[in-house]
């Protein structure tokens, strides 16, 4: 009885890391930036079909594709910021919802000229399938991975946002850009490379979320209320909100379908629902 | 602010549907059948998903439909024949009928044809009638769909068919106690039923049976559970596509194998266009179907050459059969009326068509309209080292029961 709590508790926490993998992306765009960026799927989707090519057609080993997703989404994500994202810094968030919108349905219809309809699953290797059993509770192998990424991924960022010079730059240019190229900062470069980091982080999450989520072009639809959802009880501003968003979403979500199967699939709604209500500007949120 | 905006967007698109269904208004098709004689080509109106996540439904319909003219010549009863290929993007009734509506009306169709989702084909169904169309269902597979109009005639499979069989054989077959796990909507209800029943008649028992969400990721808690309540078997019934590769993951990674659960499933898990991609993790998962690539007769070997060719790479699966058979139907009765078509002598026809189709005998009953066929027991192996459906039993002359 306990050992199935755990494990519920487990895969809980590791489908929360997922949808916070899934999310942080967009979090960093449209939590840092305040920029309401819905082609974040986008973006997410292009990392994993650079992961699914790579190792299909070239061969590349499953670990070496999420460096070479990240990679790969973090210069489209530079290179678009350069020619349209910029223009739209300064639009109400109606003009950068309709732009970014339009921009994902350009995304899934170019995808599916190159690459099919059909969904892309990837067979992963061998040592990341299957159970291990920890004191008698068995976890999934690629949901540690998971928990693994997002703890790097936590204390990276974390780090990066309030230890660095970077990081400081992006905070004040965030919070008032003309002061802050005032003083010297070069903010274009700054929101460049922000961006860039945040649609790196969607490529990647994108990538992990292969062996759950499945792959084909109307992903960054089908996932878009998730990324919103975790973005927005998560709060802007912070890594922690959304962190701790997810995992609560997970757990909740884990435990609902376990122990109420019959109406475990609303629980994450009801409950995110209650979390807006009750935390209007997110958990941990800024109140701007 | 962003709460406000989802709330935004929610309240648009809540206008937009309710706008789009005050203008599916009463049709007002009522087009009736003209007696002069027509020589023009004979048009097909295919209602089907081309695009979005179900696009490959469609697709596999439409090779089917082209297979079969391909190989038997593209002239039925003289006419030729011209396919109107309209895109429903999915289960979405309001627009099948929409696109109904204007293939009767403005591309004056003979026959309605395709019908992948129960939902649409539902929709369709009082169209038909009023224009007296018949209306070919080449996938759709809840028992209801044929009783929605005298017009309607399947080709397809009904789900109780085919989960009625598979039941019997568990029981027989030494499995007492099993969990059952579908999709909820329509088809999945409609095979949590058949099982239940005919496994409970066979002597066996269902411990519990769960519905899940048509867009779920995460089948793990789900499996879980069943593993925990330890069933000597799980019967599944999930849509083709994406939901069985999501459930064979987790399926494999749970180790419900290992703790000795059978799989048992309805041969839409191992839908032959998608069971390739699901690589090994399929092998040896027990379903039971009307066709399978595999099937071992010259017409079927014929079928999977001719598909091969149409539809560039890949093998048919149980939509192509069901778009190969209906137009297979389409054509025996466009040479029955000699290229003049009449809908209620074209139905006449339909009622206890016989034809020998890829997948084996099949005929169309009299009173229902609808299939009547073998139903295989298989197990996915390896043949040329690629996974096949391969059958090993028959059941023959199988009905729909849940009429």
């Amino acid at each position: 009885m306990l050992s199935n709590f755990l494990g519920v508790v487990f895969d809980g926490v590791a489908y929360g890391c997922l949808l916070f993998l899934i999310s942080i992306g967009l979090s960093v765009t449209m939590g840092l930036m305040n920029f309401v960026n819905l082609a974040h799927g986008a973006f997410a989707m292009l990392g994993g079909y650079v992961c699914v090519y790579s190792m299909t057609r070239h061969g590349v080993p499953f670990l070496l594709t999420l460096p070479l997703a990240f990679i790969a989404t973090a210069l489209a994500g530079v290179v678009l910021e350069r020619l349209l994202y910029r223009r739209l810094y300064a639009s109400g968030p109606l003009d950068q919802v309709l732009f970014s919108i339009g921009l994902t349905f350009m995304a899934i219809g170019a995808t599916t000229y190159v690459f099919g309809s059909a969904q892309q699953p990837i067979q992963l290797p061998a040592f990341l399938q299957g159970q291990v059993s920890v004191v008698g509770v068995a976890l999934g192998v690629y949901r540690l991975l998971l928990i693994a990424v997002v703890l790097v991924i936590r204390f990276g960022l974390g780090f990066l946002f309030s230890r660095t010079r970077f990081g400081a730059q992006v905070r004040a240019a965030v919070d008032n850009r003309d002061v802050c190229a005032g003083v010297g900062v070069d903010v274009d470069r700054v929101f460049c490379l922000t961006f860039g980091l945040g649609s790196g982080l969607a490529g990647l999450g994108g990538t992990l979320g292969i062996d759950l989520l499945g792959l084909d072009p109307t992903f960054p639809l089908k996932y878009l209320v998730s990324f919103l959802l975790i973005a927005t009880v998560g709060g802007t501003g912070t890594i922690k909100g959304p962190l701790a968003t997810a995992l609560l979403l997970g757990v909740f979500d884990d435990a609902g379908k376990y122990y109420v199967p019959q109406i475990g699939a609303f629980v994450i709604y009801v409950l995110a629902l209650i979390l807006l209500v009750v935390f209007p500007a997110g958990l941990f949120g800024r109140r701007s | 602010m962003l709460a406000k905006l989802m709330l935004t967007f929610t309240c648009v698109w809540a206008l937009a549907a309710c706008k789009s269904n005050k203008t599916e208004a009463a049709p007002s098709a009522s087009a009736s059948a003209t007696p002069q004689v027509a020589t023009g080509p004979v048009k097909i109106g295919v209602l089907a998903a081309f695009s979005g996540p179900f696009a490959e439904y469609g697709k596999n319909i439409e090779n089917g439909m082209r297979s079969y003219l391909k190989l038997r010549g593209d002239r039925f009863g003289g006419r030729k024949v011209e396919l109107i290929l309209r895109d429903t993007t999915g289960p979405a009734p309001d627009v099948a009928k929409r696109l109904a509506q204007e293939l009767i009306l403005r591309d004056k169709v003979s026959f309605l044809a395709g019908f992948d989702f129960t939902p649409n084909a539902i929709a369709v169904a009082p169209l038909a009638s009023e224009a007296k169309m018949p209306m070919i269902v080449m996938n759709a597979a809840s028992s209801v769909v044929t009783a929605k109009s005298p017009y309607i005639a399947r080709f397809s499979f009904t789900l109780p068919q085919v989960t009625a069989p598979l039941a019997e054989w568990a029981a027989k077959n030494g499995i007492k106690k099993a969990y059952s796990l579908v999709a909820d909507y329509a088809p999945g209800i409609d095979a949590e039923t058949a099982f239940k029943k005919s496994f409970s008649a066979a002597g066996g028992q269902v411990v519990d049976a769960v519905r899940v969400p048509l867009k779920n990721a995460d089948y793990s808690p789900f499996l879980q559970r069943i593993k925990d309540s330890k069933p000597e078997a799980v019967f599944i019934f999930l849509p083709s596509g994406e939901p069985g590769i999501a459930f064979m993951k987790a399926f494999n990674e749970r180790g419900l194998v290992k703790a000795g659960i059978k799989l048992l499933a309805t041969g839409d898990l191992t839908d032959d266009s998608v069971l390739a991609a699901m690589g090994d993790s399929t092998l040896g998962v027990i379903t039971t179907h009307h066709y399978s690539a595999a099937h071992d007769s010259p017409e079927n070997k014929e079928f999977v050459k001719v598909f091969g060719e149409v539809s560039g790479a890949g093998r048919p699966n149980f939509m192509a059969a069901g778009g190969y058979d209906g137009m297979a139907g389409i054509a025996e009765v466009m040479q029955r009326l000699n290229g003049q078509v009449d809908g209620d002598k074209a139905m006449a026809i339909f009622k206890g068509m016989k034809l020998l189709s890829p997948r084996g005998p099949i005929s169309i009953d009299a009173d229902t309209r609808d299939i009547v066929q073998t139903v295989y027991l298989r197990r996915v192996q390896k043949v040329d080292g690629a996974p096949f459906n391969v059958e090993s039993e028959r059941f023959e002359n199988v009905k729909d029961p849940g009429k």
